[in-house]
């Protein structure tokens, strides 16, 4: 922050914080410091700081008071009475005000974080691939299938590919996840081919008592794109073959 | 609970009813259309299991609200016969009305909290809870 | 209420419109065995889309219906169940396991078709 910048808020600050005092009403004060935390927390400002700065402002604030009244003891111990309850509640609504805001940022992060590590994509008409890469815990597991289950419906797919070469390791729940995928795919009327499967994920998946026999495996992800073409019928030939044959 | 609401269920007609309730009651909670389906495909299997082996009961749906969470539960009471081995009961694959026996483990699996008492012959109370997340 | 079933050359189609009872889904079974029976049907498809509940007892007499009509000689396929409601099925279970599914009336359709090219 420049020099004026910090004199600004710390102006706003003291503003609210005298309205605060005055009124006795915090609505003015906690919409600015959402707005504040709006505003700084994209900048790296950290709850430390933020928290700092109100409880700099409180004790300068109780200084003044001091000094102010130090001759009449008892009209500062009532005053203090009152400033007390008062600056301590502003700095609370302050710093509550700044980590909400900070979770709710964090929380829009994750959100977007996972909808970027699940992308359902449509290589040809009817055939999905869905790469899953990292890892998954249950709740990804679960946003994964709904958003291919959402996937083959919107694009009419009748073949979905899933990569999961990028995924290390997969305890029993997300496996009957995967399965339950697989499952749930057909019952929408698409065929599922699952490519790039470890091992020590099969071994698994054989552990949870489902039939490996029954899902269609692909070694590697190309070989499970060709597969799926086999089954929606296209034949691909290399452009010269294409031409001599013709 | 005041703001609860209760479907008496005498008959497979009731099972549409509770269902629709609890989809309604979900929505309005504000989960997800997933959630809301699971919901209501869990009601479904509840009030079922009242009409196949207690014949009459009620499913009563109502909202719960914690320090830091919201969600729907639901309460699935009967006078039947109640249940011998709940531990036979809650295992994939066993039925005693020669059902699918999917029933009760499957109930479990769509929502987040599970809790089933049952008394020989006075009857079994279900309540299960789904959470907004 | 009772579940439209037309007939279309050498199959018939069925739609669900509503949320049915089990006595609707009963009645349902007898009028679609009746009408395969009626019209020496090939295939059947039945239209799931407007279900926004399939639990085990649906499932299971639409299973049942599949391998019943399969004794007559024909195929059914299912059509349109939504994906929440293919979400729910699984977790409880319930998987369709040896019956057909697709997407929609069209994709159903296809289906019967490919199958009786491929057993003439």
């Amino acid at each position: 922050m420049t020099k004026d910048e910090i004199f600004a808020e710390a102006t706003s600050v003291y503003d609210n914080y005298v309205e605060a005092l005055a009124t006795g009403t915090f609505e003015a004060l906690q919409s600015y410091s959402r707005n504040l935390s709006e505003r700084i927390i994209p900048r790296g400002v950290e709850t430390h700081e933020v928290v700092g700065i109100v409880l700099l402002l409180r004790d300068v604030l109780a200084r003044s008071l001091f000094a102010k009244y130090q001759g009449d003891f008892t009209k500062l111990n009532r005053i203090l009475d009152a400033y007390e309850p008062a600056a301590n509640r502003i700095a609370n609504t302050v710093a509550v005000g700044f980590v909400q805001e900070r979770e709710r940022v964090i929380r829009q992060q994750q959100e977007a974080i996972r909808e970027l590590s699940t992308p359902v994509l449509q290589v040809r008409e009817r055939l999905l691939i869905l790469p899953i890469i990292g890892v998954i815990d249950p709740q990804r597991a679960r946003q994964l299938t709904e958003q291919l289950l959402r996937g083959i419906r919107t694009n009419r797919a009748k073949v979905v590919v899933i990569d999961i070469t990028g995924v290390a390791a997969m305890d029993a729940t997300v496996a009957n996840h995967l399965v339950q995928t697989v499952e749930a795919s057909r019952l929408l009327g698409a065929t599922v081919i699952v490519t790039g499967l470890s091992p020590e994920i099969a071994q698994t998946i054989v552990n949870i008592g489902v039939d490996l026999g029954k899902m269609n495996t692909v070694g590697d992800l190309q070989g499970g794109i060709e597969q799926a073409e086999r089954l929606l019928g296209y034949k691909v030939v290399p452009a010269g073959e294409a031409a001599a044959a013709a | 609970m005041p703001d609860d609401i209760r479907v008496l269920i005498r008959s497979n007609l009731d099972i549409v009813k509770a269902r629709q309730e609890g989809r309604a009651l979900a929505a309005r909670t504000g989960f997800s259309a997933t959630d809301v389906t699971l919901i209501a495909t869990a009601i479904s299997e509840l009030a079922r299991n009242i009409v196949s082996y207690a014949r009459q009961g009620e499913i009563v749906l109502g909202v719960v609200e914690s320090a830091n969470a919201k969600g729907v539960t639901i309460i699935s009471r009967d006078s039947g016969p109640g249940i011998r081995s709940i531990d036979d009961a809650m295992r994939d694959g066993y039925s005693t009305s020669g059902g699918l026996g999917l029933g009760l483990p499957g109930v479990r699996r769509l929502v987040d909290e599970f809790i089933i008492e049952s008394v020989l012959g006075r009857g079994t109370v279900v309540r299960v809870t789904k959470w907004l997340r | 209420m009772e579940v439209p079933i037309l007939k279309q050359g050498r199959y018939l189609i069925a739609t669900i419109q509503a949320a049915l009872s089990d006595e609707d889904l009963l009645q349902f079974r007898r009028a679609l065995l009746d009408r395969v029976i009626q019209f020496r049907s090939r295939g059947v498809v039945v239209d799931v889309t407007a279900l926004d509940v399939m639990d085990s007892f649906a499932t299971r007499t639409l299973r049942d219906i599949t391998y019943m009509i399969r004794l007559r000689g024909a195929d059914t396929v299912i059509v349109g169940i939504q994906p929440e409601v293919a979400f729910a099925m699984v977790q409880l279970g319930l998987t369709l396991e040896g019956v057909a599914t697709a997407l929609d009336l069209e994709e159903g359709l296809a289906h019967l078709e490919q199958r009786a090219r491929s057993s003439s």
